[in-house]
């Protein structure tokens, strides 16, 4: 009984604290799902949208999305962002690949995150010690690991001969729920604990909002910033994973075409571009929107080119209704 | 005699063609507040933010108890015990009050383990923010606010209040009343009292020769990068020290 009361309590104070620092802004994202999936159940309920199959492969194709958005939710918290993310993909699913045929699968994941780990270093360094912006230091090494990547293996994809990495990371599932969904459970609890609960995640969101006063009160701005950009290929190395377990391959393209997705689930989750806002939990519900947009548009029948059409439609619905500036939600808070 | 409190030998500071200062030097004493003045662009901010580790200088040293120190950044400055509210550079817009207070001072739990994964410790750090400035007099409608939404004047408060909450021995206010009104202005000033009455070493920097006379015992006087004169404040008048400011009088009685 104490225990309920405290609980409500506790809500009801979130739930204030909430409508104070960011209007309703944030909440966005979750009625937009919320609608999404609404409309979708009950125009494809034949098409059985709702089944659990169906449901599942939403969750598995959100996935690899919404691994990578986390680790970008970072990079744009600290304002910087990585453009370089699909390539790494592509290049820590070949690492893998290469890795679990001939030391199995724990070191083939672990090189391929490795690979995430120095991927995102030479991000930072590049980004902080030469000051050239994220932007287009990423672009360039997009660019490189690509290349790196389309070398590897001729353009071939490379086959994943262990049972082991593929029921971990992809294939496998724990009772009903996929693997992939668990990991993305994971990943997505450990950055939300990350942004609000360490340290680390405070200075990410200061110096992405002020980095002169961020520095002014004494944080290493340098560090930070380099540290955000390795979560975000961290996250892309493992959403590599988490496809080449899916698949059993690993390929010079995969994630290629995800860059964007990606951007447009995190900042429609109410992540800003320009640093010192940012939601994991957003992120994720941002990847789930645009996985279940591409799974009901082609249950609904919809030509490739339609379906872009639509999806890009909504995504600017989405973002705009996100993204007003705090100057217009200075009225929600108003009391 | 003991040593100043915090002492500036012959510094210089060039930001390529502008000579910001030249050849400064100033001494603060514990338990008194020296003003700082000087016309718009006189090098006032920099060399506050050459004591406290935002600019490196070019030349000259910084001595804090008698010990010469290199300050390499703003946490080294912190460690040393020197306390900067800075022009425009106090607070993140969009951090809340709480989390502006400790930015980079945050409280963490659970144990070692938890101080070096960085665990926040939200709830102690709401308290104690709370309790600081209550005990400072200033009053904030909202601590979960960002500080964006809070008003120039409350700003201000939160910034000084950051600064003077942590028991330094030595702390830099650049123009820390500029955006208040009369009676939160007047609040300043009482804090700063307050800090001189606890033996902390002030610089103020203002524009307002009423406060100078108010508050300070001593002024040193830059001009275009150079110091144009170091006074004690019950010696001189208000009109002597805009003389010095706008450089129709100038003393040497700094050495
Ligand atoms: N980061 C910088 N880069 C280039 N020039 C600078 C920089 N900071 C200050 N300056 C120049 O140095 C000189 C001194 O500036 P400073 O900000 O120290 O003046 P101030 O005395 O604080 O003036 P105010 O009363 O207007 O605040 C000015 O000419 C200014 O243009
Ligand atoms: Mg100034």
């Amino acid at each position: 009984m104490r225990v309920h009361v405290r609980a409500g309590a506790r809500l009801k104070r979130a739930w204030a604290r909430r409508s104070e620092d960011g209007g309703y802004r944030q909440y966005v994202v979750y009625l937009a799902f919320v609608s999404i999936l609404a409309v979708f159940a009950l125009m494809l309920w034949d098409d059985g949208f709702l089944s659990w199959s169906n449901l599942l492969n939403i969750g598995r194709q959100a996935a690899p999305i919404a691994v990578m958005a986390v680790g970008m939710a970072f990079a744009l918290a600290s304002a910087e962002i990585d453009l370089s993310i699909g390539s790494t993909v592509a290049l820590s699913s070949l690492v893998a690949a290469a890795a679990v045929g001939n030391y199995g699968f724990f070191i083939g994941a672990l090189a391929a995150v490795g690979v995430g780990a120095a991927v995102g270093l030479a991000n930072g360094l590049i980004t902080v010690k030469v000051r050239i912006p994220s932007f287009l230091v990423t672009l360039g090494t997009l660019g490189i690991i690509s290349g790196i990547a389309r070398n590897m293996n001729n353009l071939q994809s490379m086959p994943i001969r262990s049972d082991a990495f593929s029921a971990l990371f992809g294939a496998g599932s724990l009772g009903p729920i996929s693997s992939l969904v668990i990991w993305t459970a994971i990943v997505f609890a450990i950055g939300h604990f990350a942004l609000h609960h360490l340290r680390w995640g405070r200075h990410v969101l200061a110096t992405g909002a002020n980095r002169a006063s961020a520095k002014a009160a004494g944080l290493s701005t340098d560090r930070i910033r380099i540290s955000a950009l390795m979560v975000s290929s961290v996250a892309a190395s493992f959403a590599g994973v988490l496809l080449a377990g899916r698949l059993a391959i690993g390929r010079h393209d995969l994630g290629e075409n995800d860059l964007l997705t990606v951007i447009a689930a995190v900042v429609i989750g109410g992540t800003s571009l320009f640093g010192g806002r940012a939601s994991v939990a957003g992120a994720v519900t941002g990847a789930l929107i645009m996985a279940m947009l591409n799974n009901g548009l082609i249950l609904m029948g919809l030509e490739v080119a339609d379906q872009l059409i639509a999806r890009g439609l909504i995504i600017i619905v989405a973002v705009a209704l996100s993204m007003r500036t705090p100057s217009e939600s200075v009225g929600d808070d108003v009391p | 005699m003991t040593a100043p409190a915090l002492s500036v030998r012959n510094m210089s500071k060039a930001f390529r063609a502008v000579q910001a200062l030249e050849d400064v030097s100033l001494d603060i004493h514990r338990g008194q507040v020296t003003a700082l003045l000087g016309d718009n662009g006189a090098g006032k901010s920099t060399l506050v933010k050459c004591i406290a580790g935002v600019y490196q200088p070019d030349s000259g040293t910084v001595s804090i108890d008698g010990e010469t120190h290199r300050i390499s950044s703003p946490d080294v400055a912190r460690t040393l015990g020197v306390e900067t509210v800075h022009q425009n550079l106090s607070l993140i817009d969009s951090l809340n009050v709480v989390e502006n207070l400790f930015l980079n001072r945050e409280y963490t739990r659970g144990g070692s383990f938890g101080s070096r994964i960085g665990l926040l410790h939200k709830r102690r750090m709401s308290r104690e923010c709370q309790a600081t400035l209550a005990r400072l007099g200033i009053s904030i409608p909202s601590l979960r606010k960002p500080v964006g939404l809070l008003s120039g004047g409350q700003r201000q408060a939160i910034a000084i209040g950051r600064a003077v909450a942590w028991g330094q021995k030595i702390v830099l206010l650049d123009e820390p009343a500029a955006a208040l009104g009369v009676e939160q202005a007047q609040r300043v000033l009482d804090l700063i009292v307050a800090l001189r009455d606890a033996d902390v070493a002030v610089l103020l920097i203002t524009h307002n020769m009423d406060r100078v006379t108010q508050v300070c015992d001593g002024a040193v006087v830059l001009r275009r990068g150079r110091k144009a004169a170091e006074v004690k404040v019950d010696q001189v008048t208000k009109d002597d020290l805009v003389a010095f400011i706008t450089g129709a009088k100038t003393t040497d009685s700094g050495t």
